[in-house]
């Protein structure tokens, strides 16, 4: 791997994020937006809810590691639909660039982007409604991580689908995360799931996440076997979609996609 | 003169439409070689699979001594590649757009280079000018300094001069053969601009449903067939007939 190449593809996208303050504006409105409702809503349940009354932070705090989710992945699709989009894709996959560089400067690009919007909600949480985030202590980083690696995979899958479909595929990439949100049981415990769905959520990491973050915050305890499933499922799915997405880039060389895919 | 690139037999399918059946060619060492044909006839897909970005259904591409199907990544250092159904990322400076293409192809002094193509290309007044603001025969000059910072030893060219106006795209032709002269570079020309085929290339491959119907230099072609110039050979080749199907 050439990290020369790789920052070359960062410094592609770090360049278009950094002359446009519409868009750095868009990466903080957002997450801010969000974290406000969320921490309004929040206020009202631990006010009138006994699941939730001693502590006050779970929805909100488990609300920016949604948007964290769903910022990692969305920024990971956005990425690949920006050359898709200027046109510049073809450009792209005639570079000596090995599909591990492409992925691997995604990723560090999509986990910049994420903080970038990331950060500015974590400290509005704490003047607005007294909650910080970081409670969650030394486990926040695990949960992060967990976070960060599934937002990544699904980014890997849906760029298969676009490398594969090429911008037919681009709904996808918008809806995926809305599809997910149910079953990852981010508000609420799984136990809320009727018992086929339930199945679902269980093979998926999410629902070891939140359910973790709400025990902590909840329970002041933390149960190690969670973080460890999540992590453990997580590696199994990143590595299926990493394999997925070397299995497009060859049926799209195969059926003319990455010749195609601008028009 | 060596032959820097050789195709054998190469062959395209999707599902059962061949768009490529079997043609096998040469470019040597410091040539421009033209490529023409009608829309469809396989010269985008020929292209496509000499940069790697299809996959042959049969046949091979060498280039520089390597197979293209065994060596891609080797092999995409030396090349490059300029059309007009392309661009570059529009929201960026011309100047960060050739930053970002230094370093994707691990050029050593990307400043230097910069200044050289900006040199002769004129890109001087454009280096801190967006992209996408810039006009057709502009973006077709940037375009150009992309497809040559890595210095690459075989240029791709899928009609280069398409929607220029004649001053600019005279002066792209120019810059090409003082380019060509000055490296020693080999060129595939792929042009429906017959003109521009007769003034820069030596030799010419004519392409018809996927394959090649003839070959030779302009001259050759315009006695062989007893006509006035090279767009006249075209138009009896293209509506012949296809006795190769």
């Amino acid at each position: 791997m050439s990290l020369i190449r790789i920052y070359g593809l960062f410094l592609r996208h770090f360049f278009l994020i950094t002359r446009s303050f519409p868009r750095i504006l868009d990466l903080i409105y957002w997450p801010s937006i969000q974290i406000t409702l969320w921490g309004f809503i929040s206020n009202f349940f631990a006010s009138h809810s006994s699941y939730y009354n001693n502590a006050v932070g779970v929805i909100l705090t488990c609300a920016i590691l949604y948007d964290f989710l769903f910022r990692t992945s969305i920024g990971f699709n956005m990425l690949f639909l920006e050359e898709i989009w200027s046109r510049n894709f073809t450009n792209l996959f005639i570079a000596p660039m090995k599909i591990s560089e492409i992925i691997t400067s995604l990723v560090i690009t999509a986990l910049i982007r994420a903080l970038i919007g990331l950060i500015p909600a974590i400290i509005l949480t704490s003047p607005l409604f007294g909650i910080s985030i970081l409670d969650l202590g030394i486990y926040l980083f695990f949960l992060f991580l967990s976070l960060y690696i599934f937002g990544i995979t699904l980014g890997i899958l849906v760029s298969s689908g676009l490398l594969r479909f090429g911008p037919s595929f681009e709904n996808i990439a918008w809806s995926t995360m809305f599809l997910l949100a149910p079953f990852g049981c981010i508000y609420y415990p799984i136990e809320t799931l009727p018992e086929i769905f339930q199945k679902i959520a269980y093979a998926l990491p999410l629902v070891y996440i939140f359910e973790e973050a709400r025990n902590i915050l909840i329970n002041s305890s933390v149960n190690l076997e969670n973080l460890y499933t999540a992590l453990k499922l997580n590696t199994v799915y990143l590595l299926l979609a990493i394999t997925l997405f070397y299995y497009s880039f060859s049926v799209a060389r195969k059926k003319g996609t990455l010749i195609n895919i601008g028009e | 003169m060596q032959n820097l690139v050789e195709v054998k037999n190469l062959k395209k399918s999707y599902g059962l439409k061949e768009a490529v059946k079997g043609i096998s060619f040469k470019i040597k060492d410091d040539e421009i070689l033209g490529l023409l044909g009608p829309n469809g006839s396989g010269k985008t897909t020929t292209i496509g699979m000499m940069l790697g970005l299809l996959k042959p259904s049969n046949g091979e591409i060498i280039i520089d001594g390597k197979k293209i199907e065994d060596n891609r990544i080797e092999i995409l250092k030396k090349i490059n590649f300029i059309s007009p159904y392309i661009e570059l990322p529009k929201k960026l400076t011309v100047k960060q757009n050739l930053i970002v293409y230094g370093k994707l192809y691990s050029v050593s002094d990307i400043k230097k280079r910069i200044e050289y193509l900006s040199e002769k290309l004129r890109l001087g007044d454009l280096l801190n000018k967006i992209t996408g603001e810039l006009s057709s025969g502009q973006k077709n000059r940037v375009s150009l300094a992309k497809a040559l910072i890595n210095k690459p030893k075989v240029l791709l060219l899928d009609e280069p001069t398409a929607s220029l106006d004649p001053e600019i795209g005279d002066f792209v032709r120019t810059f090409l053969e003082d380019y060509k002269k000055e490296m020693k570079i080999s060129i595939l020309l792929a042009s429906h601009n017959m003109n521009e085929v007769t003034r820069l290339c030596k030799s010419t491959l004519m392409m018809k449903d996927g394959v090649i119907i003839d070959s030779g230099s302009p001259e050759e072609l315009i006695s062989k067939h007893g006509r006035q110039n090279l767009e006249e050979v075209f138009l009896k080749l293209t509506r012949e007939k296809n006795e190769f199907n």
